[in-house]
C-alpha cells in the first residue's frame, strides 16, 4: 500500500483496512449522490486496481443468484474477500424497490470474508444502477479481493455489465430460445465465459450444443475461446469448473492488459454520455411546451421523422441555454 | 454534521425480515409490497433470520428502519436484538415491530428501544407513513462516519 505524504483522513484509514461500517456508508453516500461523494472518490483513487471483477448476467429466473452463491463459497473458503453487488429492478412507476437476491445467498451470511450489498436499478437501463461502478471501486479501496456484480435480469440489449466487469458470465437456462436466438446480437455477445445452469434438468446438451454453433459463427480471438459449461448451483456441479475458467481469463486479461488507464476513461465517457441522455430525458418529459408539442404532432403524422425531430429539439435544447 | 437538504430527497431503505422460528410471512409480504409501492427500497428476507445475521444486513445495506414481523411470540426475542444493534453502534436505526404482540408486551419492546408497534390492524396509510418518518429521524441521526 502507498504511504501518503500528508496522514490519512480517518475514515479512508479505516476502508482500506475493512470496515464494514465505513464501507456500507460510503456505498450509500455513491449511490445517493451526496456532497461528501466527490471526497470519497478523490481519497480511494489511489488505491484501486486489486479486485479482479467479475459481473453475471442472464435473463430473470436462470439462476444467477443461485449460482453466484456457490461460486462465492468457493471463493470465501480459499480465505478471499469477497464482495458481492446485487441490482434489482425499481419500479418505474413509485421508484420504490424489493431487493431480494441476497436471499438465495443466506447460507453464507455468517461469513466474515463476504460482504452482499442489493442496489435498485433506480431506473436506470442496462441492466445495473448508474452509481454501480463507484460501487465497485470504493469496494475495491476496502481490500475486496474479487468483486461480483450480479445485474438485473437482463433482456438481449442490456449489456453495460461490459463496461464495468473484465469478466463477463453470462448465465443461460436449458431451453431458453432456438438456435436463432443465439445468434442474434446482444447479451450473448459479451460473454466471456458461458453457462448453462440448471444442467440436471432435459435439454441441457441441446442449448449447451446451441451456444457452441453460436460462437463457431463469432469471430475468434486470437488468445481466447470462449467456454461452454455445464453448472447446477444445486449441487455445485460445474461450479469449480466455472471458477477455474474465471481464474484462467484473469491471467489473459493480464496478458492483454497494456491499455488499462485509457479503457477507464472510455468507461467514463460512456457512462457520462448515459448520465446526460438520462438528465435530457427527465427534463424534457417534465416539460411542456408548445413548440415541443408541434414537433411531436409532425412526427405522429408522419411530416417529421425522427433523426430530423431529435436534431430540432436539440438545437431547441442547446438555444435555451 | 452531514448536510439536510440533499439527504432528504434520499430514498428510505427498509430491512422487512423475521426473526425466530415462525414461519408466517404473508404479513411482512404485504408491508414489503406497500412500503415498495410507496418508493421504498426493501431489502427482504426469508423468515427464520438469526439475530447475528439482521445486525449484519442492517450494517452491509445500511437501512434506515428495521421492520420486524412477529406471529407468533418471536416478538419476545426484541429486546436482544435490539441489544445486538447497539452493541453494534446501529442505534440510530430506527425498529418497528408489526403483527401479533399482546398488549401486555407492548411495554417490553418500546422500553428495548422499539419506536412503534403495529398491531392487527393496521392500515396501509398509517404504516407507510410512520415508517416514512421514521427513515428521516434516522437519517437527521448524527452520522456513523462522516467523509472529508
Amino acid at each position: 500500500m502507498a504511504v501518503k505524504k500528508n496522514r490519512p483522513k480517518p475514515w479512508l484509514k479505516r476502508l482500506l483496512n475493512g470496515d464494514r461500517t465505513v464501507l456500507s456508508r460510503a456505498i450509500s453516500v455513491l449511490e445517493n449522490e451526496t456532497n461528501e461523494a466527490s471526497a470519497i472518490i478523490r481519497g480511494i483513487y489511489p488505491h484501486l486496481g486489486n479486485a479482479m471483477v467479475v459481473g453475471f448476467t442472464g435473463s430473470p429466473g436462470v439462476g444467477k443468484s443461485t449460482l453466484v452463491n456457490s461460486y462465492i463459497k468457493l471463493l470465501c473458503e480459499k480465505g478471499l474477500q469477497v464482495g458481492v453487488i446485487a441490482v434489482d429492478p425499481s419500479s418505474p412507476l413509485s421508484g420504490g424497490a424489493i431487493l431480494g437476491d441476497r436471499i438465495r445467498m443466506a447460507a453464507q451470511e455468517h461469513l466474515r470474508n463476504l460482504f452482499i450489498r442489493s442496489l435498485a436499478s433506480r431506473c436506470h437501463v442496462g441492466g445495473l444502477s448508474r452509481a454501480t461502478s463507484r460501487v465497485v471501486d470504493v469496494m475495491d479501496a476496502a481490500g475486496m479481493d474479487v468483486i461480483i456484480i450480479e445485474t438485473v435480469g437482463a433482456g438481449q440489449s442490456e449489456v453495460e455489465i461490459a463496461e464495468i466487469a473484465s469478466t463477463k458470465v453470462v448465465v443461460c437456462a436449458p431451453g431458453m430460445g432456438d438456435d436463432i436466438q443465439a445468434i442474434k446480437a446482444g447479451i450473448l455477445e459479451i460473454a466471456d465465459i458461458l453457462v448453462v445452469n440448471k444442467c440436471d434438468l432435459p435439454l441441457t446438451n441441446h442449448t449447451n450444443r446451441q451456444l457452441k454453433a453460436m460462437l463457431v459463427l463469432r469471430e475468434a480471438l486470437p488468445d481466447w475461446t470462449t467456454p461452454v459449461l455445464n453448472t447446477s448451483a444445486i449441487d455445485g456441479t460445474g461450479v469449480s469448473e466455472l471458477s477455474d475458467a474465471i481464474d484462467e481469463y484473469k491471467g489473459v486479461l493480464a496478458q492483454r492488459n497494456s491499455d488499462g488507464k485509457d479503457k477507464g476513461k472510455k468507461r467514463m465517457l460512456r457512462l457520462l454520455a448515459n448520465s446526460v441522455a438520462d438528465k435530457v430525458k427527465k427534463d424534457l418529459l417534465e416539460t411542456t411546451s408548445l413548440e415541443m408539442d408541434s414537433i411531436c404532432d409532425a412526427v405522429l403524422k408522419g411530416e417529421l421523422m425522427f433523426n430530423e425531430a431529435t436534431n430540432r429539439v436539440i438545437d431547441k435544447l442547446l438555444s435555451h441555454q | 454534521m452531514v448536510e439536510s437538504e440533499s439527504r432528504e430527497a434520499i430514498i428510505p431503505r427498509v430491512l422487512v425480515t423475521k426473526i425466530g422460528l415462525d414461519g408466517h410471512d404473508r404479513g411482512s409480504r404485504i408491508v414489503a409490497a406497500w412500503l415498495r409501492d410507496s418508493g421504498m427500497e426493501v431489502i427482504y428476507t426469508a423468515p427464520w433470520q438469526k439475530i447475528d445475521t439482521v445486525v449484519k444486513l442492517t450494517q452491509e445495506e445500511d437501512v434506515d428502519v428495521l421492520a420486524v414481523s412477529s406471529l407468533a411470540t418471536d416478538h419476545l426475542l426484541i429486546p436482544k436484538l435490539m441489544a445486538a444493534l447497539r452493541e453494534a453502534g446501529y442505534q440510530h436505526v430506527k425498529v418497528v415491530v408489526g403483527g401479533i404482540v399482546p398488549d401486555a408486551d407492548e411495554a417490553i419492546l418500546l422500553d428495548s428501544g422499539v419506536s412503534r408497534v403495529f398491531h392487527t390492524g393496521s392500515t396501509k396509510e398509517e404504516v407507510v407513513q410512520r415508517i416514512s418518518e421514521f427513515a428521516e429521524e434516522a437519517r437527521k441521526a448524527p452520522a456513523v462516519v462522516t467523509f472529508d
